[in-house]
């Protein structure tokens, strides 16, 4: 049944369509053009078959790794190329295929430049996205992890808007500094666990002073990808600037790169941390909750207003990933998907208009509704969606990471609760000035209703925006095993935690402390002088002592 | 038969062969003969690649310890031999482009390799001095070749006197050694060293002149004052050449001093190299920042990744040392294709050196702008380019050996330089096309620039071979 490699098939199908591309040569651009977008559009909807044949085969009972592969990469060092995919990351595989054929209808007409290229940057794009989501290998996801950065930030700074090169640049360079520090992370957790295959190293917790030290350092990463309040200033720069597909494929997929890393490895790698550290994290969410909230209030550029909500979102995602409960961790990743489809529509009716009027000013719209009733309604159930009304995907998140944040405190839940009444007011006050009132510009006045490219488009998006939102079952079924897999993964990581700990204080008991000091000295280097102070694990960590390898 | 006992040295003597004929024959050839000089370097360095693979790798030691022939010997020489040829064949066009085509060019580049090649097999510090001056020495004339031009006269005046100043410190520090050991044998300085430890003050001085003098050869910060003003003031396939083969030898020499008669010292000179490692790649990000010529930027950017090879010596092991020659490699592949394209850049007849003149190529010549942006993507250590795998061997020997905050600062300094990088992108990419540039053809520089490229993009492919063949090298240093 697992026969085809459907994970490897639909990483680098995409680059064959990119091969594709290269390989033919007119002197019309014209030709070449077409050429180009025909083959990105063909390879991203046959990525897109083989997501929906990946779904179908999906096993929703099997908790464990599915569609595994495995090759010989780096096999002196134990690195191989491993592939597999849980449900928790299904959807995310499924959301990126399922979401680039989309970009590239979308940017049909409105990339008048250098098509050929920007066909290739999105099919490199989709085929990093979908690998980062599928590796199964620590050093293989973090290839495909960084690499995202080289299209992206070709997109932005190619076919951007007016400051493009500072908000490509400030993408790149934030991100970048972020994973950099993941890699030292990854490298070292290497070294103590002796392995770089994800599903080994979530069973072996390092121990508790190792794990703070990484997590931060994982943490750095993950929270700007996410982007998490405070780091979370490169998102609207960005948003704004990227071209429209740019735009979707950042909201809807390369933001739930960090989302998924905060499950993959903070969570199961770095349990203990993870509980340290989750009352912070609980309160930089419900600061990004309630105060981007506040800053998508008085925007007067739509797309930064998305994008401040955006990180309002992702808010309650982290929320609901470091309670640790089966329902905060289902609601946010249900909150990820659903976010995926909304805001990734979101900025795709503001390409619509942008098209239209080359503006992305709020005061520049206004009564639209008259002259495109079709727009409207669809812009309608979107905003509605993002507000997290009760029938639209967007309440299943939210109302899940409550009742997942709920069981762990309390107060938090109080905030959290608020931000919900103050994500209403930004979009529906957007949706007010945009859409209702006077037609006081006449130029929006006769900007023409969606035509049935554009229609085309949104009918997918808004019928799994309202789907979902009667029945998040099918989502919900097929990550419930992984997520409480995950959980056990998370608790038993703790309680070996305690043990270790138990185990050391018997053994400190039974010895003098002195006995421990001199062992600890003994596992440092003998270049002592230079070392020591820049240990992050210091002398005192007892590594010896057990032995991962087991 | 004296002449077989020579079979490890046949490489370094055929070389030293050709070098004299090809001067021979271009002294006694009428007109232009250049780039049939030039070709036959090539073939001067196809032989003696020859004569280097037909001897087993096993450790030899020749002329009483002089010469030494191993592993580790053979892997950095076939890397001199592979880089000095890269270097010829981005000259030869460039050469007449110039018009400083000249045969002693790729005379003198054989001489230079020949002692590197010297330097590298060093057994004794007469044998060490002895190679790094002839390289030196071929360096500052290759430096100055463009006699009319005050740049190229005044980057060769610098090095040269700031490398005899080296030279000086270097032969002050052997002088030292040889005084508190008493032998310039470096199997007899190590048993010496290893039988007073440390406590031995005028030895660890000796051993910090020497290792100063070294440290200006690959221009690791506070020893690297030299490198952007020699780099921007040289002919560009000389700078190519300098970024490339010279430090490559001069690390290896280094691993070779630090990792033998210095073994017992580590923990003295671990210090010295994590300091000026760490130094390096911060001062090469930052300062690079600033920079609006592109042979300066690289010139920082060498500096950088000196520091980063340096990581690898810190560690003080078999793995780190494999990881800076894994480093050292890939690094000269970036070098050479970026310069190869640099060399591309010509507008109305001259040269075009700024990071602006770059402006719009991807319109106006797209592969050539691509493969720059391949170079500067893998130099910048972001994957699946080679350079960042270079940079995770580095990192993964320095975390193995607990060097946790060189190993951070190592990545924070990679960011740092990777605006510069960037930088080259954004130009090429995203500004647009103000003054078109020449097109010239030149298949030797071509291939050079495409094999590179071919390296680059498809190292992740398969990593393995070439870095175990590093570490086995690494591992064969005795």
């Amino acid at each position: 049944m697992f026969d085809l490699p459907v994970l490897s098939l639909m990483t680098f199908l995409p680059l064959v369509g990119v091969l594709f591309i290269v390989s033919v040569r007119s002197t019309d651009e014209e030709v070449m053009a077409r050429n180009a977008k025909n083959t990105a559009l063909f390879t991203s909807l046959f990525t897109t078959a083989l997501g929906v044949y990946l779904a179908m085969q999906f096993d929703p009972a099997d908790a464990g790794f599915q569609f595994v592969e495995r090759m010989e990469w780096f096999p002196s060092l134990g690195i191989s190329y491993y592939m597999g995919v849980d449900g928790i990351s299904l959807f995310f595989v499924l959301l990126s295929a399922f979401l680039v054929p989309i970009c590239i209808l979308a940017s049909w007409h409105s990339i008048k430049t250098r098509v050929k290229e920007f066909m290739i940057a999105f099919l490199i794009l989709e085929s990093l996205m979908i690998g980062t989501f599928c590796a199964l290998d620590m050093f293989l996801f973090y290839v495909f992890f960084e690499a995202v950065l080289i299209p992206m930030f070709i997109i932005i700074g190619v076919w951007g808007g007016a400051r493009r090169v500072y908000s490509a640049y400030k993408f790149f360079l934030y991100t970048l500094l972020g994973s950099v520090l993941m890699l030292v992370a990854m490298l070292v957790l290497y070294a103590q666990v002796g392995t770089s295959e994800i599903p080994v190293l979530m069973e072996n917790p390092v121990v508790r002073d190792l794990q703070i030290w990484l997590w931060l350092a994982v943490f750095a990463s993950f929270a700007v990808k996410m982007p998490m309040w405070p780091v979370h200033t490169w998102l609207p720069d960005a948003h704004v600037e990227a071209p429209t597909a740019g735009s979707v494929i950042l909201a809807g997929v390369l933001l739930k790169m960090g989302g998924y890393g905060f499950l993959r490895f903070s969570l199961p790698m770095f349990p203990e941390a993870s509980e340290v550290f989750a009352p912070m994290v609980f309160w930089l969410s419900v600061v990004a909750i309630i105060y981007t909230s506040l800053v998508a209030l008085v925007q007067e550029d739509i797309k930064k207003l998305i994008a401040y909500s955006s990180v309002a979102h992702m808010g309650y995602v982290t929320l609901g990933i470091f309670t640790a409960t089966t329902q905060g961790i289902e609601g946010g990743i249900f909150q990820m998907i659903s976010h995926g489809l909304i805001s990734g529509a979101l900025f795709l009716s503001v390409g619509v208009i942008y098209d239209r009027l080359h503006t992305r000013e709020i005061g520049r719209y206004g009564g639209i509704v008259k002259n495109m009733p079709k727009y409207a309604t669809v812009f309608m159930i979107l905003m509605l969606g993002s507000v997290g009304l009760p029938g639209t995907s967007g309440f299943v998140g939210e109302f899940l990471t409550l009742v997942g944040i709920y069981q762990v405190d309390t107060l938090v839940t109080l905030f959290a609760a608020t931000g919900l009444i103050v994500g209403a007011p930004y979009m529906l006050y957007l949706y007010r000035r945009v859409v209702f009132g006077k037609q006081v510009n006449d130029d929006a006045a006769k900007m023409s209703d969606l035509n049935l490219r554009e229609l085309s488009l949104f009918i997918p998006l808004v019928a799994m925006v309202i789907y979902f939102g009667f029945f998040p079952g099918y989502i919900l079924d097929r990550i419930n095993p992984s997520v409480d897999r995950l959980i056990s993964t998370y608790e038993s990581g703790l309680q070996k935690g305690e043990m270790r700990r138990a185990a050391l204080l018997e053994a400190a008991q039974v010895k003098p402390a002195a006995g421990l000091d001199t062992q600890a000295v003994g596992t440092v280097p003998a270049f002592a002088p230079v070392h020591t102070d820049d240990a992050m694990d210091g002398g005192d960590l007892p590594m010896p002592i057990i032995n991962y390898n087991e | 038969m004296i002449l077989d006992s020579l079979a490890p040295l046949y490489a370094e003597l055929s070389l030293a062969v050709f070098a004299m004929l090809l001067l021979v024959y271009g002294v006694l050839q009428k007109g232009q003969v250049a780039r049939k000089v030039s070709y036959g370097a090539l073939v001067a360095l196809i032989t003696a690649g020859m004569f280097l693979y037909a001897e087993p790798k096993e450790h030899v030691s020749l002329l009483n310890g002089m010469f030494i022939h191993d592993g580790f010997a053979v892997f950095v020489k076939s890397l001199i031999l592979l880089g000095t040829g890269a270097a010829v064949m981005l000259s030869i066009k460039y050469m007449y482009e110039e018009g400083f085509a000249r045969f002693e060019y790729a005379v003198l580049m054989l001489l230079a390799a020949l002692g590197m090649m010297l330097m590298v097999s060093a057994g004794n510090l007469l044998g060490l001095y002895m190679g790094l001056e002839l390289q030196s020495l071929s360096l500052y004339v290759l430096a100055s070749i463009r006699r009319d031009s005050i740049k190229s006269a005044e980057a060769g005046m610098k090095y040269f006197v700031l490398g005899a100043l080296s030279s000086g410190m270097l032969l002050f520090g052997i002088s030292l050694i040889y005084g508190f050991t008493g032998s310039i044998d470096f199997a007899q300085i190590a048993s010496v060293v290893s039988e007073n430890g440390a406590s031995n003050l005028g030895l660890t001085f000796g051993m910090v002149f020497v290792l100063a003098a070294l440290a200006f050869k690959i221009s690791a910060v506070p020893f690297h004052m030299w490198t952007p003003d020699v780099y921007e003031g040289a002919p560009t396939s000389v700078t190519a050449f300098f970024a490339m083969v010279p430090k490559l030898a001069a690390v290896a020499l280094i691993i070779r001093l630090l990792m033998g008669p210095f073994e017992t010292l580590t923990d003295q000179w671990q210090q010295i190299i994590w300091f000026i490692a760490a130094a390096s790649i911060l001062w090469g990000g930052f300062a690079g920042i600033a920079q609006t010529n592109m042979k300066r930027m690289l010139a920082y950017s060498s500096i950088a990744n000196i520091g980063f090879a340096l990581i690898g010596l810190v560690c003080a092991n078999d793995e780190g040392v494999g990881a800076a020659l894994v480093y050292m490699a890939l690094y000269m592949v970036m070098t050479a294709g970026a310069f190869g394209v640099v060399m591309y850049l010509r507008r109305d007849g001259l040269s075009a050196e700024r990071i602006e003149d770059l402006a719009g190529l991807s319109q106006s010549h797209r592969y050539l702008a691509y493969i720059m942006a391949f170079f500067m993507f893998s130099m910048s250590g972001i994957p699946p380019m080679a350079g960042f795998f270079g940079k995770l061997v580095i990192l993964k020997a320095a975390v193995a050996s607990g060097f946790y905050m060189l190993a951070v600062i190592g990545v924070i300094g990679s960011v740092v330089a990777c605006f510069y990088y960037l930088r080259v992108i954004k130009v090429m990419f995203f500004d647009g096309l103000e003054l078109s540039l020449d097109k010239v053809p030149s298949t030797s520089r071509q291939i050079v620039v495409t094999i590179c490229a071919l390296i680059v993009l498809f190292f992740v492919v398969k990593p393995e071979p070439f870095i175990n063949m590093a570490m086995q090298a690494a591992q064969m240093i005795s």
